[in-house]
């Protein structure tokens, strides 16, 4: 059963094009992380995929009553409206307190709810972010550069907990991120993306491949890479057909 | 009860605090104050009109409120930028109502009572009109409220929600060209946004929630047209202006309140 797909989706901005024929679909369960250099379209996928950006042309489908958990790359709340987490957590539905605990909970906090959003540090914020998302027991949970700001144990330890939501939730995720180590591990798949899909696959199998190389300047292309360049493009192609 | 004009003065104040109290948050949110101003400014070419082609002034302001935020959107969709585009838009309004109010015999005296208010001088069916339009306001935001607070947060969660945050921020366009009609009588277009951002900035040094700012929003704009009223008529000065200046006074107290309690 696919959730949410993406069928050759093409998004021209500003006579750019910044996504180009990006096909790619989603199964319960598993974890997409998307890979790619600054200005590769990350965030316009994701936000194409929530509805926030219309494709220029192509597709974008969503199972019936698929309930999206999103979590931004940055949320600006500004100072002039005063706002708890609890309070926060009621968006855009009001929730039971019970609810709202067992999310902060699973996010990984604890006791925050009368705090105000604008005074928590950045690994609480992200956390809450989080435990926003995935309140409503979401089919999907996107995330986009969701460590931002976060150090390097910070946003480990934040990937831990996503792969524990996944495991309670059993919900699809697909996340952005440049942090390609820590990423990759926690991923069953890794599509890499610059305006249009590179390359795809299991971790193992996307780090190896050369277009990946190329964009994150990692090791040096040999004969193997060379030949799992073509070996790959070819499995590309034809991943591209059976997903249409 | 309703024949004393003092009594009069006081409801449709009231009304029109408790409309522009509850806005004004999200006016103040989404940083809307210039936005807000051009529509009311907007709204004396409204009058203009109004007297010209002898319609309903309430029915002239919010047309010509509307057609203000439609150019604005226009502009800058053009490429003008927002602080310019309101620029050009309130102040060519303002002086375009006055232009065509020159030229209209025997309007001068009126427009005066648009421009700051003349509250002490409604009538029964003003009154009407005042509090249906901001029943009609609060109730709007009463039933869209957690929509319309998700799409200012961010327009992404709203979507990500299925909710569209731009149909939102028509809405809120909509019910800020309704606060305008609603208003103009009591304050006048000139100060018509001190109602939106007075009450909601004393509220913010309070409140804890949206909810909470937008209740405390209310009771300081109440409180601020009971004053003024009450002042003007012991000092004898104009009404609109005496409620903005009470409005001001309940802002500075909070916000030495606010830093004596921190």
């Amino acid at each position: 059963m696919t959730l949410l797909a993406a069928e050759k989706v093409a998004f021209r901005y500003g006579g750019h094009n910044v996504l180009d024929r990006v096909t790619l679909a989603l199964v319960p369960g598993e974890i997409v992380t998307i890979v790619g250099p600054n200005g590769s379209g990350k965030s316009t996928l994701l936000r194409v995929l929530i509805g926030a950006l219309k494709p220029s042309s192509g597709a974008v489908t969503r199972a019936k009553g698929l309930k999206i958990g999103y979590v931004p790359q940055k949320l600006h709340i500004d100072q002039s409206m005063p706002l708890t987490v609890r309070r926060f957590l009621d968006l855009p539905r009001r929730v039971s307190d019970h609810d709202a605990c067992q999310a902060l909970e699973t996010a990984g906090l604890t006791d925050l709810g009368l705090r105000q959003m604008a005074g928590l540090s950045g690994g609480q914020f992200q956390r809450v972010l989080l435990a926003r998302a995935i309140i409503g027991r979401p089919d999907v949970l996107m995330l986009d550069e969701a460590t931002q700001g976060l150090d390097q144990p910070g946003s480990a330890s934040f990937y831990r907990q996503i792969e524990a939501v996944r495991t309670e939730l059993d919900c699809a995720v697909l996340m952005v991120s440049h942090e390609l180590h820590v990423v990759m591990s926690a991923s069953d798949r890794v599509i890499c993306l610059n305006g249009h899909v590179c390359c795809e696959g299991t971790p193992e199998v996307v780090s190896a491949a050369p277009a990946y190389r190329e964009l994150f300047g990692t090791g040096t292309g040999g004969a193997l890479a060379l030949y799992r360049h073509d070996h790959d493009h070819h499995h590309h192609d034809h991943s591209h057909e059976a997903a249409e | 009860m309703l024949d004393d004009f003092v009594v009069r003065g006081v409801l449709a104040a009231l009304g029109a605090v408790l409309a522009t109290g509850v806005l004004g948050c999200f006016v103040v949110w989404r940083r809307m104050a210039y936005f807000g101003d051009a529509m009311a400014h907007a709204a004396v070419l409204g009058v203009a009109l109004s007297l010209a082609f002898s319609l309903s002034i309430y029915v002239g302001v919010i047309i010509t409120a509307l057609c203000i935020a439609l150019i604005f959107i226009q502009l800058t969709d053009a490429g003008q930028t927002a602080d310019a585009a309101l620029g050009v838009l309130a102040h060519t309004a303002l002086a375009l109502g006055l232009v065509i109010v020159s030229l209209l015999s025997g309007a001068k005296l009126s427009l005066s009572a648009y421009l700051f208010g003349s509250v002490l001088s409604v009538g029964i069916t003003d009154l009407a009109v005042i509090w249906g339009g901001a029943l009609v306001v609060l109730g709007v935001l009463w039933w869209q409220w957690s929509d319309l607070l998700t799409a200012t947060l961010s327009p992404d969660l709203a979507y990500a929600a299925g909710i569209d945050p731009r149909r939102k921020e028509l809405l809120l366009t909509v019910l800020l060209a309704l606060v305008v009609a609603v208003a103009i009588k009591v304050v006048g277009a000139l100060l018509i946004t001190a109602l939106l951002i007075i009450p909601a900035s004393a509220a913010r040094q309070f409140a804890r929630t949206p909810e909470g700012m937008a209740v405390a929003a209310m009771i300081a704009g109440a409180l601020a047209a009971l004053l003024g009223t009450q002042g003007s008529l012991m000092f004898d000065t104009p009404t609109g202006p005496s409620i903005v200046v009470a409005a001001a006074g309940i802002f500075t107290v909070s916000i030495i309140a606010g830093r004596l309690r921190s």
